[in-house]
C-alpha cells in the first residue's frame, strides 16, 4: 500500500461529503426529508453505545453467513466443476433459487424459526451468497486447460493431488472476484433480516427504530455506518486475495 | 522386447454426441531405447491422441502399447510431458514449476538434490539466473525451455513432445532445436516428438513416422541416417532436401491430395 492509496479515496470521500452537505444547504432541504453530514455527527454522539453493539451484531452474523457461503459454495462449485452430470442436473436449479428475491424469503424464514434471531440472519445471509461462489469455482474448474491435469495425470497424480496443487490455486482470482461481490450480497441479507424480524437486533434493528421513531439523522447515519462495514469487509476480501492470488495481478 | 515403446495394432475411437469418432485404426510404432522417433501427419489424424496412448492417459479400444515391456494400462510416473501450450503455473517461480513432478513422483532425490539438479536443468536450456522468476516474466520460447525443464527433472523413461515448438518463431525454434540436441546429449532420454514441421523431425529425431489422415494408421516410416553431430547446415544438404521431399509426398498422400501410387 501506499501513501497514494490511502489519500486517494480519503480525499474522495471528503468531497464526496462536502457535496452531500453543499447539496442538501442549496436545496433547503429539511432533515426529514434528506439528512445532511452535519446532522449526522450529533446522532453517532447520542448512540455511539448502540451503533458499537449493533454494528458488531450485523458484522459477526455476515462473516458468519459468508464464511457459511465460502464453504457451501466451495463444495457445491467443486461437485458442478468436476461433474458434467452433476453440473447439468444443479445448475437449473441453482439459477431458478437466485432468481427467487430474497425479500420474500426473509418473511418465510423469519416465520419458520421464529425467534432464533441469530440463525435466521445468518440463513439469509448465507442463502443470499452463496450464488456466485459456487458459480465461479465451477466454471474456474471446469475450464481448466487439459493440458493441466495430462501433466500431473501423467505422473500418476490423484484427483485430489490435482485438486489442490493446480485447480485450486488457478481458480483462486475468480474465486476472490466472487466472494467480492458475495461479502456486498451477505450485508443485504443481514440487513433484510434485521429489518423485517420483529425485535430484532444489528444496524438494521437500529435503522428500524430510527425509522418508527421519526429519528431521520439517525437512519442515515444507519446507512452511512452500513455502508463503513462494508468498506471495511471489503478490503479485508482485497488483502486475502492480495496474499493468496497476488500472482494474477499483471498491473505492476 | 528391445524396444522401449511398442504400440501393436491399435485402434481407437471417441466417443462424441455425433457417434463413434474412429481416429486410430491399424498404428504400428516402436522406439529403441534412446531413440527419438517424430510423429507427422494432417492436421487432426489422432497424434495427440497417440502420445496420450503412451502415457497412459488414455487406453485404446483394441491393440496394446508397451514401455519397457509392461502393458500400458494406466498412467504410470515414467513420462515426462510438454506441449505447444507450456501450462506453467503462474503462482510459482520457474524453479518451483520444475520441481513439480518431484512432488509427485516418489524420487530417489532428497529436497536439496531436486533442487540441484533443476538449477542444472535451467541452466542446460540456458535459464541460468530466470530460476527465481514467475512465468509471466518470460517469453514464449523462455516458457517452452522451462516446460522442457519440467519434463525431464524426474528423469523419465519416455519424453513426450507435443508440437512443443509449433507456436514459435522461425529462429527461436532452431533455437531450441539445437538446445534440444545439447539436452539429450547430457540427459539421455527416449522421444516421441509429434511436429508439424518437416524440417524439425529430420533435424531431430532418427526416425520419421508419417501417419495416414483419420483414422490414422502408420503409412510410412524414414530413417534418418546418423551422420554425427548435426548442425543446421545439414538441413540444406542434398541428403536433407530428399529427404524433405519424400516426406512432403507421403503427407501430401495422406492429406489425399495424391494416390498413394505417384509418390516418388
Ligand atoms: N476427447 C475427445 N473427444 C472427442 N473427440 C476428440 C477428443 N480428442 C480429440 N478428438 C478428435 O479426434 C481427432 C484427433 O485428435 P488429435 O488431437 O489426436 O489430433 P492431432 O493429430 O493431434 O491434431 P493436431 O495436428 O491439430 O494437433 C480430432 O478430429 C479431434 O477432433
Ligand atoms: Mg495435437
Amino acid at each position: 500500500m501506499t501513501g497514494r492509496q490511502v489519500y486517494v479515496p480519503v480525499l474522495a470521500v471528503i468531497v464526496f461529503l462536502a457535496l452531500w452537505e453543499a447539496l442538501v444547504w442549496v436545496m433547503g432541504w429539511p432533515n426529514y426529508k434528506m439528512a445532511s453530514p452535519s446532522d449526522l455527527i450529533p446522532a453517532y454522539q447520542k448512540y455511539w453505545e448502540l451503533f458499537l453493539v449493533m454494528g458488531w451484531q450485523t458484522l459477526w452474523r455476515t462473516v458468519v453467513g459468508l464464511l457459511l457461503a465460502v464453504v457451501f459454495g466451495i463444495a457445491l462449485g467443486m461437485i458442478m466443476g468436476f461433474s458434467r452430470v452433476m453440473r447439468d442436473a444443479l445448475y437449473p436449479l441453482l439459477v431458478g433459487f437466485n432468481a427467487v428475491p430474497k425479500a420474500t424469503v426473509v418473511p418465510i424464514v423469519a416465520l419458520m424459526f421464529v425467534g432464533a434471531h441469530d440463525f435466521n440472519t445468518v440463513l439469509i445471509a448465507f442463502m443470499i451468497s452463496f450464488f456466485p461462489i459456487a458459480v465461479s469455482v465451477s466454471i474456474g474448474l471446469s475450464t481448466l486447460e487439459p493440458e493441466y491435469r495430462d501433466i500431473l495425470r501423467s505422473l500418476g497424480a490423484s484427483q485430489a493431488t490435482i485438486f489442490w496443487k493446480i485447480a485450486l490455486p488457478k481458480t483462486l482470482p475468480e474465486f476472490f472476484g466472487a466472494l467480492k461481490v458475495a461479502v456486498t450480497l451477505a450485508f443485504i441479507g443481514t440487513n433484510l433480516m434485521e429489518i423485517v424480524s420483529p425485535h430484532g437486533r444489528g444496524l438494521g434493528a437500529l435503522f428500524d427504530s430510527g425509522k418508527t421513531n421519526s429519528d431521520y439523522p439517525l437512519m442515515f447515519a444507519v446507512l452511512i455506518a452500513l455502508a463503513f462495514l462494508g468498506i471495511v469487509l471489503y478490503y479485508v476480501v482485497v488483502a486475502l486475495e492480495r496474499i493468496f492470488a497476488g500472482w494474477a495481478d499483471r498491473t505492476a | 522386447m528391445e524396444n522401449l515403446i511398442e504400440i501393436k495394432a491399435v485402434r481407437h475411437s471417441y466417443r462424441t454426441a455425433s457417434g463413434p469418432l474412429p481416429v486410430l485404426d491399424g498404428l504400428e510404432m516402436s522406439v529403441p531405447e534412446g531413440g527419438f522417433v517424430a510423429v507427422v501427419g494432417p492436421s487432426g489424424c489422432g497424434k495427440s491422441t497417440l502420445t496420450r496412448l503412451v502415457a497412459g492417459l488414455l487406453i485404446p479400444d483394441h491393440g496394446e502399447v508397451y514401455v519397457h515391456g509392461t502393458r500400458i494400462t494406466a498412467p504410470r510416473s515414467n513420462v515426462g510431458m510438454a506441449f505447444q501450450n507450456p501450462v506453467l503455473l503462474e503462482w510459482r517461480t520457474i524453479l518451483q514449476n520444475v520441481l513439480l513432478p518431484l512432488e509427485i513422483v516418489p524420487s530417489k532425490l532428497s529436497k536439496a538434490e531436486g533442487e540441484e539438479r533443476a538449477r542444472r536443468l535451467l541452466a542446460l536450456v540456458g535459464l541460468e539466473g530466470f530460476e527465481n522468476k514467475r512465468p509471466s516474466e518470460l517469453s514464449g520460447g523462455m516458457k517452452q525451455r522451462a516446460s522442457l525443464c519440467r519434463a525431464l527433472i524426474h528423469s523419465p523413461e519416455v519424453l513426450i513432445l507435443d508440437e512443443p515448438f509449433g507456436a514459435l518463431d522461425a529462429f527461436t525454434r532452431e533455437d531450441l532445436w539445437q538446445i534440444m540436441h545439447r539436452v539429450k546429449a547430457e540427459e539421455p532420454f527416449t522421444g516421441v516428438l509429434i511436429t508439424h514441421d518437416l524440417r524439425e523431425s529430420i533435424f531431430l529425431a532418427d526416425q520419421v513416422v508419417v501417419l495416414s489422415g483419420r483414422p490414422a494408421k502408420t503409412q510410412f516410416v524414414l530413417d534418418v541416417p546418423d551422420t554425427g553431430p548435426r548442425t543446421l547446415d545439414h538441413l540444406y544438404t542434398p541428403e536433407a532436401a530428399a529427404m524433405l521431399n519424400t516426406l512432403r509426398h507421403q503427407i501430401e498422400i495422406a492429406q489425399g491430395r495424391v494416390p498413394a501410387g505417384a509418390a516418388a
